[in-house]
């Protein structure tokens, strides 16, 4: 038995114990009805990724019937629709601030979880501590004086001021994930490294990043993900010329006519970059969860 | 004995640019709340600000709504942290087995995790739940039951449902790595003895994953204790979905009382500091046990 997987190694091989053949085939007829189990369950699942897709790219007549209508004629016209009501800015607003924030984070993040994880730090307990509980603090205690000081400043509807705030909100994952993946590296390759008399730089650049490098794209994927789909802030802090998809896509809402059409469309194009990255990246991204969270 | 305080030096310079964001970011918000808290403040009538004492945590603590939000924000969080570890269990033990297209199917199953949330309450909103053109009032005719008003006479329950189904993924995956890290000998040693597939695993690898799971709560319960997202998109805070995060929102955006939301805010934070210290509690016991913190 063969199985290629894509993404996590599967390291559970259970071969069952030579058995009579009657007992075999009902195993097998076992196995069979609970991979179709499965993959119901699965479907069942993924069915409102798979509708809103699907209901993208009806005209708009065919969107919200009863029955639902499962052969319409496909479209591409809410797509141009979506476009035709500018949304091109919201979505570049939300790649600067996602990218911004995101190299921003990992900037400030691998120096600070290298000195928590290689580098002898005393009381390593106490930076981490407290790194993390800024994450566990609900970011709407702390909005209304950040509402109050960038109105002040007029920070308010600036793509680069949400960048900021979300440098503060993924910086804590970002340390935590990155200690986990930094923990792993060899002591001793770093301690050869010393001994060689490499300095700093040389000892970060050319002997920890090279191994951690799949660590610090896992890092920067979930950041990534967080500040693309962050709609608190958004939406609080932002109008018009800074506005970024998420809150944009209420707007869709028509309560005079049909909208369901365009309302998916516009939904699927705000989590493509996101899903089609997950996807991609799924190894790193179950890396970075599992990792962030077990150790 | 120099060379170990120069290397210390570094560790500190590299470790203080993130503190310092951090702090900047999250905790001066932190005490601005606070002192806000102790002023009347209304900002339609700025003219009569000025400190109050503790008259805003009297009137949070005797009007209701805080204690109301505070067990909304509980059954919310909680029924969705219950039903997606549940869910997610489920799902883990399903896609650890081998079967046909095991990788398509997890790719499938971690998609909602990925999935914009505001993208993700509003096709849940429309599409799915809506009275009259959703899906799901279309399955429950099929089967001859009457359609159901999800939206508006069971807000609460459409909230959790939307959470369950985003964060079902995650905590799928999470299981997983726990579910893959079980020893193998232990498992075929299990075989070898006539332990059935039921037996095996409620002896074997229920014990082995109950750090995973107790991980997968804690970190599902703090992301959960700040929803927002499908509240505000979905049933504005209309029966029993009102959780503190969105009491605050209403209080300070729309009702403008900036010292009142403040001490909405503070008290939040009150309660998120009790859950989290429970929570670091744990999670760094996980750590010290595996030895991690005394490298």
């Amino acid at each position: 038995m063969t199985t290629t997987t894509l993404g996590m190694p599967v390291t559970t091989t259970r071969k069952a114990p030579v058995r009579k053949p009657a007992r075999w085939a009902s195993r097998r007829v076992r196995g069979i009805a609970l991979t179709v189990v499965t993959w119901i369950a699965v479907l069942a699942f993924f069915f409102p990724v798979v509708w809103m897709v699907f209901t993208a790219f009806k005209p708009e007549s065919q969107a919200a019937t009863l029955p639902p209508t499962f052969a319409p004629d496909l479209t591409l016209d809410r797509f141009q629709a979506v476009f035709d009501r500018g949304m091109l800015p919201y979505l570049i607003n939300s790649a600067s601030a996602s990218l911004g924030s995101t190299l921003l984070v990992l900037a400030l993040a691998i120096p600070a979880a290298y000195a928590l994880s290689v580098r002898p730090v005393k009381n390593v307990r106490d930076p981490l501590f407290f790194l993390i509980s800024t994450k566990f603090m609900p970011v709407a205690a702390s909005i209304i004086p950040v509402y109050m000081l960038l109105q002040a400043v007029g920070g308010l509807d600036n793509i680069t001021w949400l960048t900021i705030l979300y440098v503060g909100v993924n910086l804590p994952i970002a340390v935590w994930m990155m200690r986990s993946f930094l923990a792993e590296v060899p002591r001793e390759i770093i301690e050869a490294a010393q001994i060689d008399g490499a300095g700093l730089r040389t000892e970060i650049f050319r002997v920890v990043l090279p191994i951690v490098l799949p660590g610090i794209a896992a890092a920067g994927l979930i950041c990534f993900i967080f500040a693309w789909n962050e709609f608190f802030l958004a939406n609080l802090l932002t109008t018009q010329v800074a506005r970024t998809t998420p809150p944009v896509l209420g707007s869709f809402v028509d309560g005079r006519g049909q909208f369901l059409s365009v309302l998916s469309a516009a939904s699927t194009i705000a989590i493509v970059p996101v899903v089609i990255a997950g996807w991609v990246a799924q190894k790193q991204l179950v890396r970075g969860l599992a990792m962030g969270a077990i150790k | 004995m120099t060379a170990g305080r120069r290397s210390l030096a570094i560790s500190r310079a590299l470790l203080w640019p993130a503190l310092i964001v951090a702090i900047l970011l999250t905790q001066i918000p932190l005490v601005a709340t606070l002192y806000y808290s102790f002023q009347e403040w209304n900002l339609l009538r700025p003219g009569q600000r000025g400190f109050v004492g503790f008259d805003n945590y009297a009137k949070v603590l005797s009007n209701g709504s805080f204690l109301s939000s505070l067990g909304n924000t509980v059954l919310v969080t909680g029924s969705a942290v219950v039903g997606a570890t549940l869910l997610g269990l489920l799902f883990a033990v399903l896609l650890d087995r081998k079967f046909v297209g095991q990788s398509v199917a997890r790719t499938l199953m971690i998609t909602p995790f990925l999935v914009m949330p505001a993208a993700a309450a509003l096709i849940w909103k429309w599409s799915i739940l809506d009275f009259t053109y959703g899906m799901a009032n279309w399955g429950l005719s099929l089967v001859g039951l009457p359609p159901v008003a999800w939206n508006t006479e069971l807000p609460a329950a459409t909230v959790i449902m939307v959470l369950i189904w985003q964060y079902t993924p995650f905590a799928m995956l999470i299981l997983l790595a726990g579910l893959q890290s079980q020893p193998r000998e232990v498992l075929e040693a299990a075989g070898v003895d006539g332990a059935g597939p039921f037996r095996t695993f409620t002896w074997i690898t229920l014990p082995h994953l109950r750090q995973y799971v107790e991980i997968t709560v804690l970190l599902a319960t703090i992301l959960l204790l700040q929803v927002f997202d499908p509240v505000a998109i979905m049933t504005n805070g209309t029966g029993g979905s009102k959780t503190l995060s969105y009491l605050l929102y209403e209080r300070a955006f729309i009702g403008l009382e900036v010292g009142e939301a403040a001490a909405y805010g503070v008290m939040t934070v009150i309660v998120t500091i009790i859950v989290a210290m429970v929570a670091l509690r744990t999670l760094f016991k996980v750590f010290s046990e595996e030895g991690l913190m005394n490298r």
